[in-house]
């Protein structure tokens, strides 16, 4: 696949100088001192083999009923949207997110080219989305598609819809980038919300060039969004601890039956099911 | 039988007496009016699909008075006066005006002729004479150009690419020679690509070699080709394919050469092995690994389901069944619910533990059924009898382990009657 990693950079260098100024309410934006120079733009097309960058995300929709406020044609508000899994800034790795619609709203395609990555409108009916993540030029060429089915109304239907309580359907899942390049390492290295490894020693990174943001003033991370109360924990922890008692009561499962089978060729006469009354 | 002769009825009066009935109806719609029904069993007992007389034509007027008359006639295509005779239609006494209506296809070709003195300046050739010369040319106009034909009545024996090339030289050469300038016959064809004698030959040889060609030549040359379009299809998957693993190459390659060359002699230089690996999903770890470092960005619970896919494909459908639904006894979620990268690994291992273990399961179940069914065979036999003693040391050899589970089925199937076999079957479904 090829890059086309010199046109972009030198974009960013040209605006850089206004970043500085307004780039402290980022802390995840490093501020560089000295531009990029030639060698670096060599090294940027390089990727890190055995390095594996991880940006945990969640995706869903909340939907809330609006009671009397509701039309045959408008029932709920619903919002799609994609969050870091710990609510921490996306732009880092995400460029942009395009929500597909269903055909029946107006302008069903819906880009978002800055956080809150989130589409909000008015249905009755629930459908598929399509959101597809849009990464940065030295990030991943290619886009990256999920699915997400709009749910508005609650799985038990016991009496009538509350205005109150939403019904949230949110998915975790994490977004891999096998071999990053360098000048995507760099930029990311300290980035809260991506997940990077500990690198292998000796690797000489060039000096990360942060990506230049419109809204400067903006947060874009969704620790205090609006519709942060309703989000859902994931726990990697409940499920490890699951996943591991499973595998230990398999274990015990699996070793019986082993000790079994080596009574069975010990023995060599396979033990009876039932007490025969033909026994020798 | 006696009734019916008791009762005096004949037999077979009934049954015949339907046939009699169905036979000459049919026969009657059968034949039409008009023609016998041997003729019309001709046309194959079926009506025409299209009347062969359009009745539009009888509905047509009859205003003119039209006779036919027997007369002579001249052909201007002859170039003797040769008179014939045919039948004419007259049409209200008038005769139908006009050459002979065939004498406009008596075309021919405009074969170019050359003087004298043209042919002194442009046309000699060390090959050829002028009286060979003439005569190619002569047997040009009298076959119209038709190489095979010229070649066979020609007196002294020339190839058909050398009297077509002799042909077309001398044609260019005049072309060139009377042209008022070069410009205007740049269009012509023949200046445009001459005839090339040794192209020809080649062509010709090339073509009678393919349609000469055996079967057998026809389906190595496939084989051959399929090879070809594999192996570059693997240069392919495997220039994506970067980082490779010797072990499934090699194996994957064998299994091409064999499955594309049975039996054949060494085939062609053009097929060769490339030494690297064809990442599919299917086929194991290692290789799914690479796939998924090959993409640049993919999700994590597309990396999981591409492993497990990986596990299962040694298992049958039954038995993945059956890990499914131990995982969703044991309160795990088929499709983890925070898919981090420890907990796919970790789920990916359980998947495997229970796959082993039901693995090991079967295998027991499997033999306890045959040592059950060994029990079994004693039913309804005395313990002395010989049978009993021979299974104890047939069973005693197994104290070692035994890899071929049907050798062992072979060897209980042999001594006991068929009916214990049912026993040990149920005991393993009460087992379940």
């Amino acid at each position: 696949m090829s890059h086309s990693q010199t046109l972009p950079l030198k974009k960013q260098q040209a605006e850089n100088p206004s970043d500085d100024g307004s780039s402290a309410i980022k802390p995840s934006r490093l501020k560089i001192s000295l531009p990029s120079e030639d060698s670096d733009k060599k090294n940027v097309n390089k990727r890190v083999k055995d390095v594996e960058i991880c940006l945990p995300i969640v995706y869903g929709t909340i939907a809330f009923y609006l009671g009397r406020k509701a039309s045959e044609s408008q029932s709920h508000k619903w919002t799609v949207y994609v969050r870091g899994a710990s609510n921490e800034d996306l732009t880092a790795v995400v460029k942009r997110v395009v929500f597909q619609l269903h055909p029946s709203f107006n302008n069903p395609t819906r880009v978002v080219e800055s956080p809150p990555f989130e589409v909000s409108e008015c249905g009755w009916g629930e459908f598929e989305i399509a959101i597809s993540l849009f990464f940065h030029s030295d990030v991943c060429e290619k886009q990256l598609d999920l699915y997400h089915h709009l749910k508005l109304y609650p799985e038990d239907e016991s009496g009538p819809q509350t205005t109150k309580r939403p019904v949230v359907i949110e998915s975790y899942n994490e977004v891999v980038f096998p071999e990053p390049s360098e000048s995507f390492l760099a930029r990311v290295q300290n980035d809260p919300a991506v997940v990077v490894p500990r690198l292998p020693a000796g690797l000489n990174l060039p000096s990360p060039v942060p990506i230049d943001s419109r809204n400067d003033n903006e947060r874009g991370d969704t620790k205090d969004h609006p519709l942060s109360q309703w989000f859902l924990n994931f726990s990697e922890a409940d499920e490890l601890l699951k996943l591991a008692s499973a595998r230990q009561q398999v274990l015990v499962q699996a070793h019986i039956v082993k000790l079994r089978r080596q009574l069975n060729l010990l023995e060599g006469l396979p033990p009876a099911k039932q007490p025969s009354g033909y026994d020798l | 039988m006696d009734a019916k002769d008791i009762l005096g009825l004949h037999k077979t009066s009934f049954p015949s007496s339907i046939e009699k009935k169905s036979r000459p109806p049919k026969e009657s719609q059968r034949k039409p009016d008009g023609i016998s029904r041997e003729v019309y069993a001709l046309t194959g007992g079926m009506p025409p699909l299209m009347p062969s007389i359009d009745a539009f034509q009888l509905k047509k007027k009859h205003n003119e008075k039209v006779t036919w008359q027997w007369l002579p006639f001249t052909n201007s295509a002859r170039k003797d006066d040769l008179h014939l005779y045919h039948w004419v239609r007259i049409v209200n006494g008038v005769l139908p005006t006009g050459d002979y209506s065939f004498a406009k296809y008596n075309k021919s070709v405009d074969i170019i002729k050359y003087t004298a003195e043209e042919y002194e300046k442009y046309l000699t050739d060390p090959m050829w004479t002028k009286e060979e010369t003439d005569e190619l040319f002569d047997l040009c106009e009298r076959f119209d150009l038709r190489f095979v034909v010229i070649a066979d009545r020609f007196s002294s024996s020339r190839t058909v690419e050398e009297l077509k090339d002799r042909y077309y030289s001398v044609l260019r050469a005049i072309v060139l020679a009377r042209a008022a300038s070069s410009g205007d016959v740049a269009t012509h064809p023949l200046i445009k690509e001459p005839y090339n004698v040794s192209q020809e030959i080649e062509r010709k040889r090339a073509l009678s070699m393919v349609l000469s060609q055996t079967r057998q030549h026809e389906k190595r040359d496939e084989e051959v080709l399929i090879e070809a379009k594999r192996i570059a299809e693997l240069r392919m998957a495997s220039k994506v394919a970067e980082q490779s693993q010797l072990v499934v190459a090699t194996n994957a390659d064998a299994e091409v050469t064999e499955r594309a060359i049975p039996g054949e002699s060494p085939s062609p230089s053009n097929v060769q092995h490339p030494p690297m690996a064809v990442p599919s999903p299917i086929t194991d770890n290692a290789s799914t690994l690479a796939s998924l470092r090959m993409l640049r960005v993919y999700l994590r619970t597309y990396a999981l389901e591409q492993m497990v896919q990986v596990s299962n494909s040694t298992a049958g459908v039954r038995t993945i069944k059956r890990v499914e639904q131990t995982l969703q006894d044991l309160g795990i979620n088929l499709k983890p619910r925070v898919p981090t990268k420890a907990v796919c690994a970790e789920h990916l291992e359980l998947r495997r533990e229970i796959l082993t273990w039901l693995n090991l399961q079967k295998q027991v179940q499997y033999k306890e059924a045959e040592g059950s069914s060994y029990r079994d065979g004693t039913y309804g036999e005395t313990p002395d009898t010989p049978k009993d003693r021979t299974f104890i040391p047939d069973s005693l050899n197994f104290g070692g382990e035994r890899v071929g589970k049907k050798d062992q089925k072979r060897k209980g199937h042999g001594a006991q009657p068929t009916a214990a076999h049912k026993r040990p079957r149920k005991q393993k479904a009460s087992d379940l």
